[in-house]
């Protein structure tokens, strides 16, 4: 059988050796473990919302001024003026917050079953180098608007470097290419963000698949397949227990989009702002250096670190420790695979102590957020009464940034000293054959 | 090629010469665009210091002058002004401006280099709104016993007369102090620490 297509189809194989080895290799004989559950949509899901920030960034920018007088105007005629565009923009900026969405849950998921350990130390590196590339492009994305918020933002988020000594009042200057956040910070963060920050992400993520596909997926038991009986119905060579990536998993994964899709079309068409959540209210004004936002606080992604900056008092004449522990925070993520000194993976099998010190670690997380997004200083005095409100934030604050940081300190020695007690780990997945 | 013999050596040596040489070639190569991102020259003129003359400033008077497009104070204070400060602590959240607002040499009492001139950005900490200059030391109806000083008009904070915050007002830190230093006894140049001064 021999058609234009396929004749079309030979004539680049025969050109391009590379590719069909290469859809093979990562799709139709990558073999991912056959176990996969709910958790495992995150991953493709924040693949799919990186490809609509691209799409509609693009967009975006044909219509987007990238000056101080300008951006502002240009992002109302946008909502209003252009055809579509308020809907165009709208998915990008839901995108914007739903990427972080499934980035979380992507890494909880990591962390519930032990992905970040050995031979997945490099999967776990690189996909932090994304998270951290993903806030930088993120915050720039934000200052874009140039709404009040952006600008407020922006001038907080740059002071934050003005803390380290010596150098930070210089170093400030000269992220703002000016002495106040101005059309000069404007256009390099608009060209960061659309096309830096864009490549950096996508030759990340490429890394981050290598990686994967090097080693294998993980799974919900944290079993190694390729350790296993060998031979399944595609190949005598395959684990045993694994299927191949495509159809098995785009199948699967095309229903996790379906139900993304709903939910973020919901967001989109009824709640773009998610009542201040994803697009601040502050931001509808235009940016003014004389009128400073009632509370400046960043979108609620960052707020967990915001917190962290805030609860640390300065020391010495300096207010570099909070900054310190920001960047901590993130650091210590990075570490992980090297506090972690326990051998098994899975939480199912894990000691109740691990179990424990992830469910606080994750409410740490979020009362961080809470205190970074001002929930606290509405809440406190709304059920404590008439006390005072620095004090018992300040409190419960640094209360969580202890627990974030304790949990790292925890799973070390837990481990370290072996007072895990752990469940024997089968020698398959649970749901094999 | 009549010597077929390899020195590893040689090829060490030119393998790291080669090296360098392009490490410094890109070093070099990377210095114009890190430098691009330093404020521009059309920035560094729009945030040029200010020099201002003192002379023609009554004494009890106010003169306005922008610096980086801020509004900076600068007020000849009277001796009254000045005796009624110390007076003021207990009624103030950071009478000895602790909290980093001011540079190292304006942290005194009237917090500035010469105690009659006050030298001060006038942006309310609360929401950026510029206050007002009430220097008469007379009964107000926001406060009775009215020392001199600033009185927000958005949202009533009211500061004394080195700028420093009341308790019970929204602002929460004393006004800016700019960087400031005196060219002569009657000019002064804002923007620019004095001499000697971190």
């Amino acid at each position: 059988m021999s058609n234009v297509f396929s004749n079309i189809g030979d004539w680049i194989t025969e050109r391009s050796p590379g590719l069909m080895p290469m859809y093979r290799k990562h799709l139709t004989e990558y073999y991912a473990p056959k176990n996969f559950n709910l958790w495992y949509y995150f991953g493709s899901l924040a693949f799919l919302v990186l490809i609509n920030q691209i799409v509609t960034g693009i967009f975006l920018t044909m219509n987007y001024n990238p000056s101080a007088a300008g951006a502002f105007d240009s992002v109302q005629y946008i909502m209003r003026d252009v055809q579509w565009g308020w809907l165009i923009r709208y998915m990008h900026s839901t995108g914007a917050s739903l990427f972080f969405v499934v980035v979380f849950l992507h890494m909880f998921r990591g962390i519930m079953y032990g992905s970040y350990k050995k031979p997945r130390e490099l999967v776990w590196l690189l996909g932090m180098l994304i998270y951290l590339a993903l806030m930088a492009e993120a915050f720039m994305g934000y200052v874009l608007p140039w709404g009040n918020m952006s600008f407020w933002g922006a001038k907080v988020i740059i002071s934050l470097f003005g803390t380290i000594p010596v150098i930070g009042n210089g170093l400030v200057e000269w992220i703002m290419g000016d002495f106040l956040p101005g059309d000069a910070t404007l256009n390099r963060f608009f060209a960061l963000h659309v096309i830096a920050l864009p490549l950096v992400l996508l030759l990340l993520v490429v890394l981050h698949l290598a990686a994967l596909h090097e080693v294998g997926s993980n799974n919900p038991d944290g079993v190694e397949i390729k350790k296993g009986p060998k031979g399944n119905r595609w190949s005598p060579l395959a684990p045993a227990d694994g299927i191949p990536f495509h159809p098995y998993y785009t199948v699967k994964d095309i229903v996790g989009v379906g139900f993304f899709l709903l939910i973020a079309a919901f967001i989109i068409f009824f709640a773009p702002t998610l009542g201040g959540w994803f697009l601040e209210h502050d931001n509808s004004i235009m940016a003014n250096n004389l009128i400073t936002p009632a509370e400046i606080k960043p979108v609620w992604y960052f707020t967990p670190f915001y917190a962290i900056v805030r609860m640390i008092p300065s020391f010495m004449g300096s207010a570099v420790w909070g900054v310190l522990a920001m960047f901590g925070a993130i650091a210590v993520l990075f570490l992980l695979p090297w506090f972690d000194r326990g051998k098994v993976k899975s939480i199912r099998y894990r000691g109740t102590g691990f179990k424990v010190a992830l469910a606080v670690f994750v409410l740490a997380f979020m009362g961080l957020g809470a205190v970074g997004a001002g929930v606290t200083a509405e809440v406190i005095p709304e059920w404590f009464g008439n006390v005072n409100l620095t004090t018992w934030e300040n409190l419960f604050g640094r209360v969580m940034t202890a627990l974030y940081f304790g949990f790292f300190a925890f799973l070390w020695a837990y481990t370290y000293f072996g007072w895990e007690k752990t469940k024997p780990v089968p020698d398959r997945v649970t749901m094999h054959d | 090629m009549a010597n077929e013999v390899v020195d590893p050596g040689r090829r060490r040596f030119l393998t790291a010469a080669t090296a360098v040489v392009g490490g410094v070639g890109i070093v070099s190569a990377a210095v114009p665009f890190i430098k691009s991102w330093e404020p521009s020259a059309r920035a560094m003129a729009a945030g040029a210091p200010v020099t201002q003359s003192l002379k023609k400033i009554e004494l009890g008077q106010q003169l306005i002058v922008g610096w980086r497009s801020l509004p900076v104070f600068i007020v000849n204070r009277t001796p009254a002004q000045l005796a009624a400060l110390p007076g003021q602590d207990p009624r103030l959240v950071d009478p000895k401006s602790q909290v980093d607002q001011q540079p190292k040499y304006a942290q005194n009492e009237a917090r500035s280099i010469k105690p009659e001139w006050l030298v001060m950005i006038g942006i309310c900490t609360h929401l950026g709104c510029v206050p007002t200059y009430v220097g008469e030391m007379k009964p107000e109806p926001f406060d009775p016993n009215w020392q001199g000083g600033y009185y927000c008009p958005c949202h009533h904070s009211r500061y004394d007369m080195a700028g420093r915050v009341y308790q019970g007002v929204p602002a929460p830190k004393n006004m800016e102090i700019p960087p400031y230093h005196y060219i002569d006894d009657m000019t002064i140049q804002i923007g620019v620490d004095p001499k000697g001064a971190a």
